[in-house]
């Protein structure tokens, strides 16, 4: 048989030949086209093994940091956002609400103001706040989980939060919402510990299923650096004693109460 | 295809379809997640830190701008990897054809027009003793590697340095996968011509195929 080709050498090596069989047991027996595959072989494998400057842990960030001011805001369409399956349920409070003080409102102008009737406000407050209590509750769970993930055993090497990771996102949208919503009402202390809430549950969300040990530690070292669990709970405990005692939460008092909390 | 690359590729997804809804900072994950990649990438095309970074910001940038185009079921690793590689190849004909004016017309180098490889040999022909140093082997290697037109080093580090198939070099060298695999032949044995000086005389005979 013919010595192989330069070409036939190539295609070999790159598993690409025709008549694999054929060729491989030439090389084989022959230790002239054995030795030019090597050689072929070892100046690719020096190729490969050129050094590449490490850019750095960070680098990704830093990329982020130089492009970021240079994109452009892109117009979402409301009704793709807004008929996504998850966002169903934020959208579903929000018609909640505007019916409540729809009819609230009709039922305040009938009722002459007097004591006993709830003003539109008040109502649209009260929904509000049974809203993000349950919020609340449902994320300081989510918060609870991460705090206590370990890992599995000793050899295992990442940890699954695939589960927290797709409630965060779905309680994402609910946050922004009842976010924005304390602050056009001026519940400057609800507006502040859900943000704070937000950026964990945008990490948590953003997350891959499964993390190093070093990625976990981050997301819980936040939770933690916040104090993020004890700000949750305290305005949990606020939100519930303004709805027993049917209190209007003056943004002042409640707020205050957990800003006070927030620095102890 | 593993769990890890699974749950990467969900979230990516999930950014992806943020990020188009108008929520901006949900593309800040995409960069963070694949940004080491592209700079790997950028430095072997380019062989140079400055250059490589300039590519990485691009490719993100031109990445955002066209992410409407990008298909939900691709994956975005690939798809962003391809849009490095087309505007490196873009910025390496480009820059190539600004030096070709500087210099004499006759010294111009095209994707189409092979020349021929021994001309290309540097002067300082590695001998065996040489490339045992490594600082030389990787000076040759360089050198090899900037003497190959932009469409040639692209296939050779797609092919060979980051083991993509042919038909991925096509696309990003918007060819054919024919072309695409000439591209990577013509590529290894310029490279072989240019590091293996004493091998040349033997190569060319064997590219005839001569009886054993």
């Amino acid at each position: 048989m013919k010595h192989l080709s330069e070409e036939q050498l190539i295609a070999y090596q790159d598993g690409e030949i025709s008549g694999r069989d054929a060729a491989a047991a030439h090389i084989n027996s022959c230790a002239e086209c054995k030795a030019e595959l090597n050689r072929l072989a070892e100046m690719l494998a020096a190729y490969q093994a050129l050094p590449i400057p490490d850019p750095g842990e960070d680098y990704g960030r830093r990329v982020w940091q130089q492009i970021a001011p240079r994109l452009e805001e892109k117009r979402s369409h409301w009704w793709q956002v807004f008929l996504e399956p998850r966002r169903l349920t934020a959208a579903g409070l929000v018609a909640a609400l505007l019916l409540v003080a729809f009819l609230a409102g009709r039922v305040s102008k009938r009722a002459d103001h007097g004591d006993a009737a709830l003003t539109a406000e008040q109502v649209r407050q009260r929904v509000l706040l049974l809203a993000v209590g349950e919020h609340l509750g449902r994320s300081e769970m989510v918060l609870m989980e991460i705090a206590n993930a370990e890992p599995e055993g000793a050899s295992v090497k990442q940890v699954s939060l695939s589960s927290q990771r797709r409630r965060a996102e779905e309680l994402l949208d609910e946050n922004r919402l009842y976010r924005q919503t304390a602050l056009q009402e001026g519940d400057t202390g609800i507006a502040n510990v859900l943000d704070e809430l937000e950026r964990v549950l945008l990490d948590v969300a953003h997350s891959p299923g499964n993390l190093t040990p070093a990625q976990f530690k981050s997301i819980r070292q936040r939770i933690d650096d916040d104090g993020l669990l004890f700000k949750v709970r305290v305005l949990t405990q606020e939100i519930e004693r303004r709805e027993k005692t049917g209190k209007q939460g003056p943004a002042e008092s409640g707020s205050a109460k957990v800003e006070r909390n927030n620095q102890a | 295809m593993n769990e890890s690359v699974e749950s990467v590729r969900a979230a990516d997804a999930i950014a992806i379809e943020r990020t188009l809804a108008g929520d901006r900072d949900a593309f800040r994950v995409l960069v963070e997640r694949h940004s080491a990649t592209i700079f790997r990438l950028a430095y072997r095309l380019t062989g140079n830190h400055h250059d490589a970074e300039e590519i990485v910001q691009e490719a993100f940038l031109r990445a955002y701008q066209k992410l409407e185009q990008f298909a939900s079921q691709a994956n975005f690793a690939t798809w962003v990897y391809r849009i490095a590689a087309n505007y490196t190849i873009d910025r390496m004909r480009q820059r190539k054809q600004e030096d070709a004016r500087r210099q004499a017309p006759s010294t111009e180098m095209s994707d189409d027009v092979e020349q021929d490889p021994l001309r290309q040999v540097p002067d300082a022909a590695p001998t065996p003793e040489r490339l045992t140093q490594s600082v030389e082997l990787r000076r040759q290697m360089e050198n090899a590697l900037n003497s190959l037109t932009p469409a040639e080093r692209i296939a050779f580090v797609m092919r060979h340095c980051d083991g993509c198939g042919i038909e991925e070099i096509a696309a990003a060298l918007k060819s054919n996968s024919g072309a695409a695999k000439n591209t990577v032949f013509r590529a290894v044995h310029k490279l072989r011509q240019m590091l293996e000086p004493q091998l040349a005389p033997r190569a060319t005979a064997r590219a005839m195929g001569t009886e054993s």
